[in-house]
């Protein structure tokens, strides 16, 4: 059935495409296996010059893989009834001359930009391996330039530069023999947004001056930024393709709906992303099928609102079709409520920060300066800011766990962080921490079901399989240990932990940004519906605005340290005052 | 800081089922059969074998009469200086003593310093690492001075040294092996507190309201022994090995004993008619070492695979 | 972090199981905490904290700064991206002088602990230094003795003096040949450091080839290397030497049983030595090349075209240095102690065979010259592994 409407996608994409002989690589019926196990289960491909295709898809849809098995480097078996590369036939490609083909002709940009430059070499060697390789004269500072990196940078080690920096030299390498191709997989991924913006235009130049570019990514939005065409796989096919505006616009296939609805990004703050996963965790497996079908449903139902613009969203928030659970008195104060700043809200914030300022020891500058912030009951407070700006350490700071330099926090009125350390233990179980490494967080010998009963202080099987009841999990997890678990499960399982101890306070750093798409709007959504339950108030920590518009009532937009804009989401969002809020904005992940 | 950064995107993972890759819901899957039997059918070949030599050095050690009845002290004189052969598989000394049966009754004793030495060492340094690596700042740098200034001491110069002033014997040897080594555990068990106290199971601990005895007795305690225990494995066959030397140079047991070391040291005078005398209580010494080290890289993966070394 | 993301390998602990052999084989100060072994370092928070610990020995860890203004971040806004979770980099020289101070510190320590050995002697020192208990000295003589080393001076003021006599290389006098301790182990320093350099050199060709054919792509001669390795490192020194005798020099008489410092007579002390060491070094070095060709950064070298040959000497040898330069300040300490057997086994002259007399007779201010001489040895030789190993690898410089 897939492959069908794959079949009838590619044939409706291609035309106005120019014909697979012109292309810089074309595939037809290509099939990696592992060990007899079908990763890409027959896909099509071809990229004409001067155009880029997005292969967009979720962990394990086999994408990566395809995108390796364009330079060889699968290590699986690779079959295919047709695989052009460059103008080779790529089947019968000895090793020797795949590796003329690597850098040469096809340039290969990975995701990990720490990890993808040797630490002991100097940066600028590893940028010019490719045309030193391929024995072409290379101008080393104008390349680097090309990529705005100052040519000084060629003597420093990857640990000198920037994580931005770091990945404009990878695009700095994967361009310097020139190559008539170039594989970007999950270039951006490790960036923060405003990096990601950049890096995505420069890929995008490289298309616009005449190069092919096959772009892998889990993510819609950056897909929406670069690509001409777009390729959705999932389970090792390419279920549905086209122009990007077309499918984005109208996915066609379950899974490109699903995709679609799982992006945050002006979606109302109460709705549920993937409705149909909200009331059953086991409904998580059914990937696709008629779960996305719902999630596709609901796409359609908010996109006239939406579209209506970001102005009305804080009124409009109530017609979302998603307050059909309306009838919680705390949502019907939510609802409407334009809170000019956040100083002027009023009622006993559960949680406060007033005028904090933190310095960690040795360090020369303070990292966070005079922060303030209210955390009210049932409501959820977003904070954003790229890495370094100190979000995470202002968050640690709420929970006690790092030494202010100045200022107070307190915990439902009362003093909290001027307690001493054996004082606040006492009271600690009122707040609950979720971190980014669900896995980091949970003693490594542990099973779940342990993990669970040591948070509860108790041993009560029938607690702890609440616990799991309410975050979506079966039971029987309670007896695997969190390394066998999913990142999806093992995030419940840290949300379970967090429950045991019947928090007033959740405190989430970075919840989802290791998530898949929409295993993070499942994870979202879980969140949503605890608060609404248990009237947690959440203080909800993320790099991704998009995250933090759709989660949370209100924000503060945290740089270098200082709050710079803060107040209700849509209000802020709709008349950002500050230039940082500004251009977050602007590189927020959205589908238009 | 937890950096959306630092992340990357899950598609790289290598096995599909441990990381985020794989998809929700693939809970049913999840609770792994465990149990001893099911342990002992997935363990490799290689494990096999090397229980089988740890049961072979153990047998030697408690039983050894079991695998060579005869009297290691009982001389022949003129049986002596018999090359290996069928009655003597390891030829005789210079008494016409049967190697093989002093080989296999020197396991014990050989074994047994290397054992206690290790204990020692693994003890003193528990005791400094534990200091340094829970104390504050300063107990942490004094600390780590002193264990630097004891790394700085050649092994066999600390033992020398103290011989010099104890003189001979084999409690102190025991001593003087364990009180060289004890600097190199302090050190590591330092690095595993310091190490695991970052991690963010001791922070989720914390944010439970947990005092600081319970968080060092069930978080970083049993995550930091680990470590310390398959480095004492090897840490084994290093003092056996330690202790050998000592032995040749006549400073450990005394002479008619059988003790790997001592029975090196009598062949050391015969070295050009008997060289049997020197070579097998030496692979002995090689042999157990081998097993050690063995046993010790095993525990290492293990404790790296159990999230260990995260 | 992620599952994906390994271990950060350093050559301290889990990463090099062959440095874990050898408890603290780890250079002091250095190694402790700074990720050395390869390009994953940071892949996760938790290894980001591992790095970021820093010289916490030194009184400056900077635990978790967040990262400041890269010199050349473009944008202006600190650590952008993935930063690393460091604070700012210190200038060579100002990390050069605090190594310098621990070193300094260490060498006070190794004397003061020395001093305590002293004082732990049994017996009256006076007596012992007149010729031990059965030389039957005078009172008086006893009393002179006592005044003339000082000994009737309160404890802290002998401990300063002997700091200050330390100092100025005085190490006290033999009791067994009555002479001052330096002069009997200077003209014995060089045959042992000679023997020492030799060893290290063989050692470290030894291990580099073994650890290049060991992660080679042939697999039966990896195996057979990771095999020689393993055995190579339990190889007790002495008894390799009298094996080597055995075959060398009884059966095959190629080389002479009693070795002097002619080329042919150090041979088989050398590599009595260096193959043991040899052993351990290979351990190192072949951890390290091997994360080093796991590491993504490998992976992105192929996708540039880098031939598997390229791969294991542009890249993987680097990694594979750093943990064979950490481990050769403990191989110093290695050297030393197995050189006092080893000169026994070939009746070489040399600060070792001294050594051995000296313990036999009970001359304890020899034994502890030799001691104080061959710690001071280390902490040198430690220190200048350190400055190699931040030549190879910046990141341990900070």
């Amino acid at each position: 059935m897939s492959s069908e409407t794959a079949g009838a996608a590619g044939t409706a994409g291609t035309p106005g495409r120019p014909v697979a002989g012109a292309s810089v690589v074309s595939a037809r019926g290509l099939r990696v296996a592992f060990d007899g196990v079908q990763v890409v289960r027959g896909i099509d491909l071809s990229i004409a010059p001067g155009t880029c295709l997005a292969l967009v898809g979720e962990s394990g849809s086999g994408k990566s893989v395809t995108a390796r098995a364009l330079v060889g480097l699968t290590g699986g078996s690779v079959a295919a009834d047709e695989l052009t590369v460059a103008g080779a036939d790529a089947l019968s490609l000895s090793e020797r001359a795949w590796r003329s083909v690597r850098g040469r002709r096809v340039g290969t940009v990975l995701q990990d930009a720490l990890g993808s430059l040797d630490p002991l070499r100097p940066v600028g060697r590893e940028v010019a391996d490719a045309a030193r390789l391929a024995g072409i004269p290379l101008d080393l500072p104008a390349l680097l330039r090309s990529v705005g990196l100052d040519p000084a940078a060629a003597a420093r080690r990857p640990d000198e530069l920037s994580g931005g920096m770091r990945q404009r030299a990878l695009i700095a390498a994967a361009l310097a023999a020139d190559p008539e191709l170039v594989i970007a997989d999950e270039p951006t991924t490790a960036l923060d947004t405003t990096r990601q913006a950049v890096v995505l235009s420069l890929l995008r130049a490289r298309v616009d001056a005449g190069g092919a570019l096959l772009f892998i990514t889990h993510d819609l939005a950056a897909a929406r930024r670069v690509a001409d065409e777009v390729a959705i796989m999932d389970a090792g096919r390419i279920v549905e393709r086209g122009p990007v505006a077309e499918v984005l616009a109208a996915p066609a296939s379950a899974e490109g709906r699903r995709l679609v609805a799982s992006v945050p990004w002006e979606r109302p703050r109460c709705e549920r992303l993937l409705p149909d996963a909200g009331g059953s965790g086991s409904a998580a497996a059914s990937r696709g099928g008629g779960g996305g079908d719902a999630g596709g449903a609901g796409t359609a139902g908010t996109r006239p609102g939406g579209a209506a613009g970001v102005v009305r969203a804080t009124g409009g928030r109530g017609a979302g079709p998603g307050e059909a659970p309306g009838g919680d008195p705390t949502r019907a104060t939510r609802v409407g409520v334009v809170v000019p700043s956040l100083e002027a809200a009023g009622g006993t914030p559960v949680l406060e920060l007033d005028r904090v300022s933190i310095r960690h020891r040795g360090a020369e500058a303070p990292t966070v300066v005079g922060a303030s912030l209210r955390l009210e009951r049932g409501r959820t407070l977003g904070l954003v800011g790229e890495s370094g700006s100190g979000k995470s350490t202002l968050l640690r700071a709420a929970a006690g766990l790092v030494p202010l330099e100045a200022g107070e926090v307190r915990l439902g009125g009362e003093a909290w962080s001027a307690l001493p350390e054996r004082r606040r233990r006492k009271r600690r179980r009122e707040l609950a921490m979720i971190v980014q490494d669900p896995l980091g967080s949970f003693e490594p010998r542990w099973s779940v079901g342990t993990i669970l009963t040591d948070a509860l202080g108790r041993r009560d099987a029938r607690a702890v399989e609440e616990l799991l009841e309410s975050v979506h999990l079966p039971a029987g997890v309670a007896g695997a240990h969190p390394r066998t678990l999913s990142g999806g499960q093992r995030q419940r399982v840290a949300i379970a932990r967090a429950l045991a101890v019947r928090p007033a306070v959740l405190l989430c750093d970075e919840p989802v940004s290791a998530l898949d798409a929409s295993v993070q709007a499942r994870v979202l959504d879980l969140l949503d519906e605890l608060q609404e339950e248990r009237g947690l108030a959440i203080l909800l920590v993320s790099h991704d605005l998009g995250v933090i518009r759709h989660a949370s009532d209100e924000l503060a937009v945290l740089d270098g340290g200082t709050i710079v804009e803060s107040g209700a989401t849509e209000a802020v969002l709709a008349s950002p005052r500050h230039p940082f809020t500004r251009e977050l904005i602007e590189a927020a992940p959205r589908l238009r | 800081m937890s950096d959306p950064g630092r992340t990357g995107h899950p598609d790289h993972g290598a096995e599909p089922a441990a990381g985020p890759a794989a998809p929700e819901g693939a809970a049913s899957g999840a609770a792994r059969p465990s149990g001893v039997g099911h342990r002992l059918r997935r363990a490799r070949p290689g494990t096999w074998f090397l229980s089988a030599c740890g049961l072979v050095i153990l047998l030697c050690a408690a039983v050894p009469w079991l695998i060579a009845p005869g009297d290691p002290l009982a001389i022949a004189p003129r049986e002596s200086f018999r090359a290996p052969g069928w009655g003597h598989p390891f030829g005789t000394d210079e008494s016409g003593r049967d190697l093989f049966t002093r080989v296999v009754h020197g396991t014990r004793s050989s074994v047994l310093i290397g054992v206690l030495s290790t204990l020692l060492g693994v003890g003193l340094g528990a005791v400094l690492g534990l200091i340094t690596g829970l104390g504050r700042r300063w107990v942490d740098a004094a600390g780590s001075r002193l264990i630097d200034a004891m790394l700085a001491f050649p092994t066999l110069l600390l033992a020398l040294l103290l011989i010099a002033v104890r003189g001979p014997g084999v409690a102190t040897v025991i001593v003087a092996v364990g009180l060289s080594s004890a600097p190199g555990y302090a050190r590591l068990l330092r690095s595993e507190v310091r190490r695991v106290s970052r991690t963010g199971h001791v922070e989720a601990a914390r944010m439970l309201g947990k005092g600081p005895l319970t968080i060092v007795w069930r978080h970083i305690l049993p995550g930091a022994l680990g470590p310390l225990l398959a480095v004492a494995t090897l840490g084994v066959g290093q003092a056996i090995v330690w202790a050998s030397a000592l032995g040749y140079l006549g400073l450990g047991a005394p002479p008619p004993e059988p003790e790997w070391g001592a029975m090196l040291n009598a062949g050391r005078t015969y070295i050009s008619n008997g060289w049997w005398m020197t070579v097998f209580p030496g692979l002995a010494i090689v042999g157990v070492g081998v097993v050690a080290t063995l046993a010790g890289r095993r525990l290492s993966a293990r404790w790296a695979g159990r999230g260990g070394a995260r | 972090m992620h599952d994906d993301a390994r271990p950060a390998p350093g050559p301290t602990s889990r990463g090099v199981p062959g440095a874990v052999a050898v408890p603290g084989a780890a250079a002091p100060g250095a190694a402790d905490t700074v990720t050395v072994g390869s390009g994953t370092a940071g892949a996760g928070t938790a290894g980001a904290g591992k790095v970021g610990s820093g010289t916490a020995g030194a009184g400056e860890g900077p635990g978790e700064v967040p990262a400041s203004a890269s010199p050349l971040a473009a944008a202006g806004r600190p650590g952008a991206g993935a930063p690393l979770p460091r604070g700012r980099r210190r200038a060579w020289w100002v990390s050069a002088l605090w190594r310098l101070l621990g070193a300094v510190v260490a060498i006070w320590l190794v004397a003061t602990l020395g001093f305590a050995v002293l004082q732990a002697l049994p017996g009256d020192p006076a007596e012992a230094a007149l010729g031990g208990p059965g030389s039957q000295a005078s009172a008086a003589a006893l009393q002179a003795a006592r005044e003339q080393f000082g000994l009737d001076l309160p404890l802290p003021q002998q401990y300063l003096n002997y700091l200050g006599n330390l100092l100025r290389g005085d190490f006290g006098i033999s009791y067994g040949q009555k002479r001052p301790v330096v002069e009997v182990i200077a003209p014995l320093l060089w045959p042992t450091l000679l023997l020492a350099l030799c060893s290290l050199a063989v050692a470290w060709v030894l291990a580099l080839l073994t650890a290049v054919i060991a992660t080679g792509r042939s697999r039966v001669a990896a195996r057979l290397a990771s095999a020689l390795e393993l055995v190579a490192s339990v190889l007790p020194g002495f008894w390799l030497a009298a094996v080597l005798v055995i075959v060398f020099s009884t059966q095959l008489r190629w080389f002479p049983a009693v070795s002097d410092n002619s080329a042919r007579g150090l041979v088989l002390p050398t590599l009595a030595l260096a193959i043991p060491l040899a052993g351990y070094l290979a351990q190192g070095m072949r951890e390290g090349m091997l994360s080093a060709l796991d590491a993504p950064f490998a992976a992105a070298a192929r996708t540039r075209g880098e031939t598997p040959r390229g791969l294991r000497w542009r890249h993987a040898l680097r990694h594979g240095l750093v943990p064979g330069i950490n481990l050769s300040g403990w191989a110093f300490g290695y050297l030393i102690s197995g050189a006092v057997v080893v000169e026994t086994v070939f009746a070489r002259p040399g600060l070792g065979r001294a050594l051995l007399t000296a313990v036999t007779a009970r001359d304890v201010p020899l034994v502890l010259g030799v001691t104080l001489v061959s710690a001071l040895g280390y902490v040198l030789v430690t220190l200048l592994a350190d400055a190699l190993v931040a030549l190879v690898d910046r990141r341990a410089a900070a």
